[in-house]
């Protein structure tokens, strides 16, 4: 059993050690010791970074110079466009795009020698002939890192590191000298709102379900990140699981229930067995179990794995699949703070409303409530993605405007493009223009604006996407994940469905607008579950801003954008075509016909519009017109 | 062709049977008492066989005690569960918002052409299944596909004929 003494000593052991991963302005010369910090998130294992790790130990090993470096395998930096990525310390340098080849000579130049590898620097590092830290580049220095903490700085696999990082601190504190209502209170005073989607006040989750007065009380963590885009729920389980468990252990005090579950979703491998591997270390430290720290305190957790259904999200349909019926959700009331898991009363977080929890409990709820708007409070964890140069997780202050997040930390839109649009909250939010790039993001603004915050996808456009086409995209996905309980979401995203098919394929009338936008209002007012009520959002929200593009389709059949199928049609510029015959061997209708070295053509009636020939000309001479 | 190598006769594919049985009856054993035991059950069952065959759903219905009908309700309600066999190869497009946007759908029907399948279907050889699935969260790499446990990430529809020659 781990006393609260027993994790102070851990600390004071391992403290050295993490002292020894940030930057510390140190000369070269003067370095003793160096950390390599090697991404361990799902992003940067895609792109091997497991290799990198075991290749940079062989060499250490080789070199015989363990007592001059420390490899560690962390959670998500955050700038999974570059990855696989290393961090050294206390330099922070920053090497990106790192292959398994760099590794000997990474190893030999700076882990020996001190002299850092230029080849695989990050070029935004790169400042007057200077290399300057990672947190001095645009993509990190506006960020503020409290869910995201320890991700990029412990290996999350090590239960020791997250102690030695004021891991379990909050814990001990909460069982030995705070009361249920203490915590309650200061959650509540922190303002800290759900970060799901839902953005309901989390203290007074907390309270409604303290307040209940029963023997049996569940907490849950909602895993289940069904968002297309988003992915910082699962960065967190991967890179500081702990900091998820300590959380919930902390909710069961306060609200006096003893049984956890984490419903997380079955699609991610890493973050499943990173948090199997820390439950058991923390179950091994009796941080859970029936005498948490020696106090009497009685609290556990168990995993369910999700199962694929975008609609477990919304919380009664997580319990009812947790109860192993299909998820289907129920109305509120009763709320499952008061109803909820088998009928006892539940609360259920997110993972990154979670991960916040344990710093609100060190630093208290005023520190915690300054930062950020009025109303919204702390940081929010963003995935970037789409058409922005630098994709990945980025942890911002409440009140940051689009334009930074986009522009500055994103660093804007590759290749020279316009910006167009910007989507928050997935397929429940909706799609925001240029002239909302200086509105501030928090929960009461991208509402008013017709979008959501969400769990904090943030999608980027640029002129080659089609609206229409991203609108019939996002119903296709809700359309599919409607449970079919209730019918304005079970027929009324099908008929919307069919109505934006009918204009992506230039068949659609003007009127079929006004339809799609009553329709729209009538879904959102009639269905059971979030789910439904905030469907018709990325329909509403093009049409409000993007109408021109649903007219052109209606009334000149043509995508703008050049995206929509049956609007476009590929042609062969006979000036460019150098008769390679390539388009002609690739097309698989065989549409394209001609003579080697001379013009080639594409036969209009035949050609089933697949782009095949329009990817392999090597002379750009394949136009869509 | 699970089917028959599951209830087929010859050693081997005997041996096999009995193996997976074994640890479907393990898994049923250690989540019997649990409440809401159906799902981590029915997990267990996609794992060992890469589908939900029917034989095996009767072996859970009688050890949960649950009728076949509420068990199908569960497995045809959640994407994760497939109740038809699939190739051995699984590729599975990404079709989340990064990734469409970045060209998903090109690459998805490329696959299609390249393959003669479908969407949802396998090839004639069994050798591989085309799927689109939701968010892979790999969205730094988009457009992103997985074929088994590999990622191939960063692709244009030109990679797709290198990609299938690997397999």
């Amino acid at each position: 059993m781990k006393l609260l003494t027993d994790l102070d000593a851990i600390r004071t052991l391992s403290k050295g050690l993490l002292d020894n991963r940030r930057i510390t302005g140190q000369t070269p010369e003067s370095i003793q010791f160096r950390s390599v910090m090697v991404c361990g998130g799902t992003g940067c294992t895609s792109s091997d970074s497991n290799a990198i790790v075991d290749a940079l130990n062989k060499e250490i090993a080789n070199l015989s110079i363990q007592n001059k470096a420390e490899v560690v395998r962390t959670g998500c930096f955050g700038l999974c466009e570059l990855g696989p990525v290393v961090i050294v310390y206390p330099e922070g340098i920053f090497y990106s795009r790192v292959e398994v080849k760099d590794i000997p000579e990474i190893v030999e130049q700076h882990l020996l020698y001190g002299t850092p590898f230029e080849k695989r620097i990050y070029e935004q590092t790169r400042k007057d002939g200077e290399i300057l830290n990672f947190e001095e580049t645009d993509f990190y220095k506006k960020q503020v890192r409290i869910a995201l903490r320890n991700c990029g700085t412990i290996d999350p696999e090590v239960i020791d590191e997250y102690i030695a990082s004021d891991g379990y601190t909050a814990l001990g504190k909460v069982i030995m000298t705070m009361t249920p209502e203490q915590v309650v209170d200061t959650v509540k005073r922190s303002g800290l709102r759900g970060r799901g989607g839902g953005g309901f006040n989390t203290g007074l989750k907390w309270e409604f379900a303290a307040r209940q007065e029963k023997q049996q009380k569940y907490v849950i963590c909602n895993a289940d990140e069904g968002d297309p885009g988003a992915f910082m729920d699962r960065s967190i389980l991967e890179g500081n699981p702990h900091a998820v468990i300590e959380a919930m252990a902390i909710a069961g005090y306060a609200i006096g229930a003893n049984q956890g579950f984490v419903y997380v979703r079955a699609e991610y491998p890493i973050a499943v067995q990173r948090l199997m591997k820390a439950l058991d270390q923390a179950r091994k430290y009796e941080l859970l179990g029936d005498n948490v720290m020696g106090t009497g305190f009685k609290f556990d957790i168990d995993v369910r794995l999700g199962a694929g259904a975008f609609v477990c999200g919304e919380e009664t349909a997580l319990i009812h699949s947790i109860e192993g019926f299909r998820g289907m959700p129920t109305p509120k009331p009763p709320f499952p703070a008061v109803q909820g898991l088998w009928n006892e009363p539940t609360i259920i977080n997110n993972v990154e409303t979670l991960a916040n929890i344990p710093q609100i409990v060190l630093n208290g709820a005023e520190w915690y409530a300054s930062i950020g708007t009025e109303k919204s409070k702390g940081t929010k964890v963003f995935a970037l993605g789409g058409k922005v140069v630098n994709t990945g997780l980025v942890e911002v202050p409440m009140g940051i405007t689009l334009r930074e997040v986009i522009f500055e930390i994103g660093g804007g839109i590759p290749n020279g493009k316009k910006f167009k649009a910007v989507q928050t909250g997935g397929p429940s939010g909706g799609c925001l223009t240029e002239e909302h790039l200086d509105c501030t993001i928090d929960f009461d603004t991208l509402t008013s604006l017709g979008s959501m915050m969400g769990s904090g996808g943030m999608i980027i456009m640029d002129e080659d996407t089609c609206m229409v086409d991203v609108a019939r995209f996002y119903l296709d996905f809700t359309r599919d994940e409607s449970c079919g309980k209730c019918t304005p979401c079970r027929i009324g995203t099908k008929r919307l469905l069919e109505l934006l098919d009918k204009i992506t394929e230039g068949k659609g009338t003007l009127e079929d607008l006004d339809k799609m936008e009553s329709l729209s209002l009538q879904i959102k007012n009639s269905s059971l579950c979030a789910l439904g009520q905030t469907a018709p959002n990325p329909v509403l929200s093009t049409i409000k801003y993007f109408r021109d593009e649903y007219v052109a389709h209606i009334t000149e059949q043509q995508c703008p954008a050049g995206v929509c199928k049956s609007l476009i049609s590929y042609e062969i510029d006979a000036q460019l075509c150098k008769g390679c015959s390539l388009c002609a061997r690739k097309c698989p209708s065989d549409a394209i016909s001609g003579k080697p070295k001379e013009p080639y053509v594409i036969e209009k009636a035949s050609c089933i519009k697949c782009g095949v020939c329009f990817d392999v000309c090597k002379f750009k001479a394949v136009m869509i017109v | 062709m699970e089917e028959q190598l599951a209830f087929g006769c010859g050693h081997t594919a005997e041996a096999e049977i009995d193996e997976k049985l074994e640890k479907i009856e393990a898994a049923i054993e250690q989540f019997r008492t649990i409440k809401g035991a159906l799902i981590p059950v029915l997990h267990e069952v996609q794992d060992v066989y890469g589908y939900l065959p029917e034989k095996i759903l009767q072996i859970v219905s009688r050890a949960l005690n649950l009728p076949m009908s509420e068990i199908y309700g569960v497995a045809s309600f959640y994407h994760f569960f497939s109740l038809t066999p699939k190739g051995d190869n699984i590729i599975r497009v990404c079709m989340g918002t990064a990734c469409y946007i970045k060209g998903a759908q090109a690459l998805l029907d490329r696959f299609s052409t390249e393959l003669k399948v479908p969407v949802q279907g396998t090839t004639e050889d069994n050798k591989f299944t085309l799927e689109a699935t939701r968010c892979l969260g790999a969205c730094g790499l988009a457009p992103v596909l997985t074929i088994g446990e590999k990622v191939h990430g960063r692709l244009v529809p030109n990679n797709v004929p290198k990609i299938l020659k690997e397999y």
